[in-house]
């Protein structure tokens, strides 16, 4: 009989993540694709660095933040009492990290393509600032941001180096699916992390098929260009 | 020429010491070491990694190996011995001074190994289930991909408490041992060393493996606190 708790793990760990990741992305994209300041091309670093460091080196920077000898982990125990390694949170938190520069990075592509006349001509309708990110450039930006939302969330759902070095291995508690495969398969039981593999491999291929299918039948105008 | 050794976790400092006892003696014949759980090596070795000697913390893994006929049954002997302890971190209080204690709320965490690739968390099961709490200390444990993870997470303090091997709580100044298991709550545990069959190199694994359970290993392993057979 298969265990579920690893993927409702998973999936709880991937819309957590996704829900703060697709704000914060996309706030983030918008500010710098709109604003130019000194050290921008630094700060931008900063925030695809996750994305090209190795998920474990990630999680590694994490542990000595987060653990209880760290700086945040120290404090978040003194200050709170809360110890946030070996919990799902610290999964989640993984996932943010590791996951953050897809969406990010999707989002500032579709804010870029966005016809900045256009909104613009919005402005001079009397439209004030957040009218016209709602109703004029989050639409047009849409396709981005669903792309980079199905990213980072099969990013999410993934997510193992980062995760290992800070929730370890509590079955029910922090064993998601790419944990409970590389344990299980590290003991031997390859039938039942094959099954894991599966489900997962599944999982992701719905997702970005139907990412497939939904940006093909938009046919949206800032992908024909 | 190049001879490989599968070696449990808490093996570590013990075969890498002897491997450069083996260099100075043998300048021919570099010995390379990995480390791991012993169920994991086990798996590796099943999948045909190219090792030549097997030391496990359990039997059990190497029986699996006899029985599928990958080791030469003939050449097993025991290594060493050891025993098992309850570890916590250097600094904590004196709350922990038994393994009953686990039971209490004071301990929210207990690293342990995962039992199904890691001896030391096999023992550990073991002797929970022999003491009656083995269903309380599930329920608070993490567990570790080897016994030298169980160590790790104790040192950094992110366990209230832990269960490795004697000698892994010697090695380390940031555990102090609170209780050690009595034998009669666990099988007996030792470490049995096997060559892997069909290897390039039989000779030279067979004259390295002489060495290893030869006066220098005793020695070795009698220094860093592991019974000798």
């Amino acid at each position: 009989m298969i265990d579920w708790s690893p993927v409702l793990l998973s999936l709880r760990v991937g819309l957590s993540a996704l829900a703060v990741i697709f704000v914060l992305g996309t706030l983030a994209a918008r500010a710098m694709t709109r604003r130019h300041f000194p050290g921008k091309d630094v700060v931008d670093g900063l925030l695809v660095l996750p994305l090209v460091l190795p998920p474990v080196v990630t999680g590694f920077l994490l542990l000595v933040l987060l653990g209880r000898n760290g700086p945040v982990g120290r404090f978040l125990e003194d200050v709170f009492g809360v110890r946030l390694l070996f919990t799902l949170h610290a999964a989640v938190l993984a996932a943010v990290v590791v996951a953050f520069p897809l969406m990010y990075q999707s989002a500032k592509a579709a804010f870029q393509s966005v016809d900045t006349r256009l909104e613009d001509a919005a402005r001079t309708l009397g439209a004030g600032e957040a009218r016209v990110f709602l109703t004029v450039t989050l639409p047009l930006a849409w396709p981005g941001l669903v792309a980079g939302t199905v990213l980072s969330f099969a990013r999410s759902l993934g997510e193992f180096g980062a995760t290992v070095m800070v929730a370890g291995n509590i079955p029910g508690e922090t064993t998601t699916v790419p944990l409970a495969i590389f344990f299980l398969a590290d003991a031997g039981y390859l039938r039942a992390a094959g099954i894991y593999a599966l489900v997962i491999s599944a999982l992701s291929m719905v997702m970005v098929v139907a990412l497939n299918v939904w940006t093909r039948r938009r046919r949206p105008g800032w992908m024909r260009r | 020429m190049t001879l490989t050794v599968a070696a449990a976790a808490s093996l570590h400092e013990v075969v890498v010491e002897l491997d450069s006892l083996y260099r100075i003696e043998h300048p021919d014949v570099a010995v390379r070491a990995t480390f791991g759980a012993s169920g994991a090596l086990r798996q590796q070795i099943e999948q045909g990694a190219p090792v030549d000697v097997f030391i496990s913390a359990a039997d059990r893994h190497v029986d699996a190996l006899q029985r599928a006929g990958l080791v030469d049954a003939r050449s097993r002997r025991v290594f060493a011995g050891n025993a098992l302890v309850l570890v916590v971190p250097s600094t904590a209080g004196a709350n922990v001074r038994g393994f009953r204690d686990l039971g209490s709320p004071a301990v929210r965490r207990v690293a342990i190994g995962a039992a199904a690739s890691v001896p030391a968390g096999e023992y550990a099961e073991q002797v929970l289930r022999s003491l009656g709490i083995a269903d309380e200390v599930a329920a608070k444990a993490v567990y570790a991909q080897n016994v030298r993870q169980v160590l790790a997470y104790v040192e950094r303090g992110e366990v209230d408490a832990g269960i490795v091997y004697r000698t892994d709580a010697q090695a380390s100044r940031r555990v102090r041992i609170a209780a050690e298991a009595p034998p009669a709550t666990h099988a007996p545990i030792t470490y049995p060393l096997v060559l892997v069959a069909r290897r390039p190199h039989p000779d030279e694994t067979r004259a390295y493996a002489a060495f290893l359970l030869g006066p220098r290993g005793r020695e070795v392993l009698a220094r860093r606190g592991f019974t000798v057979p």
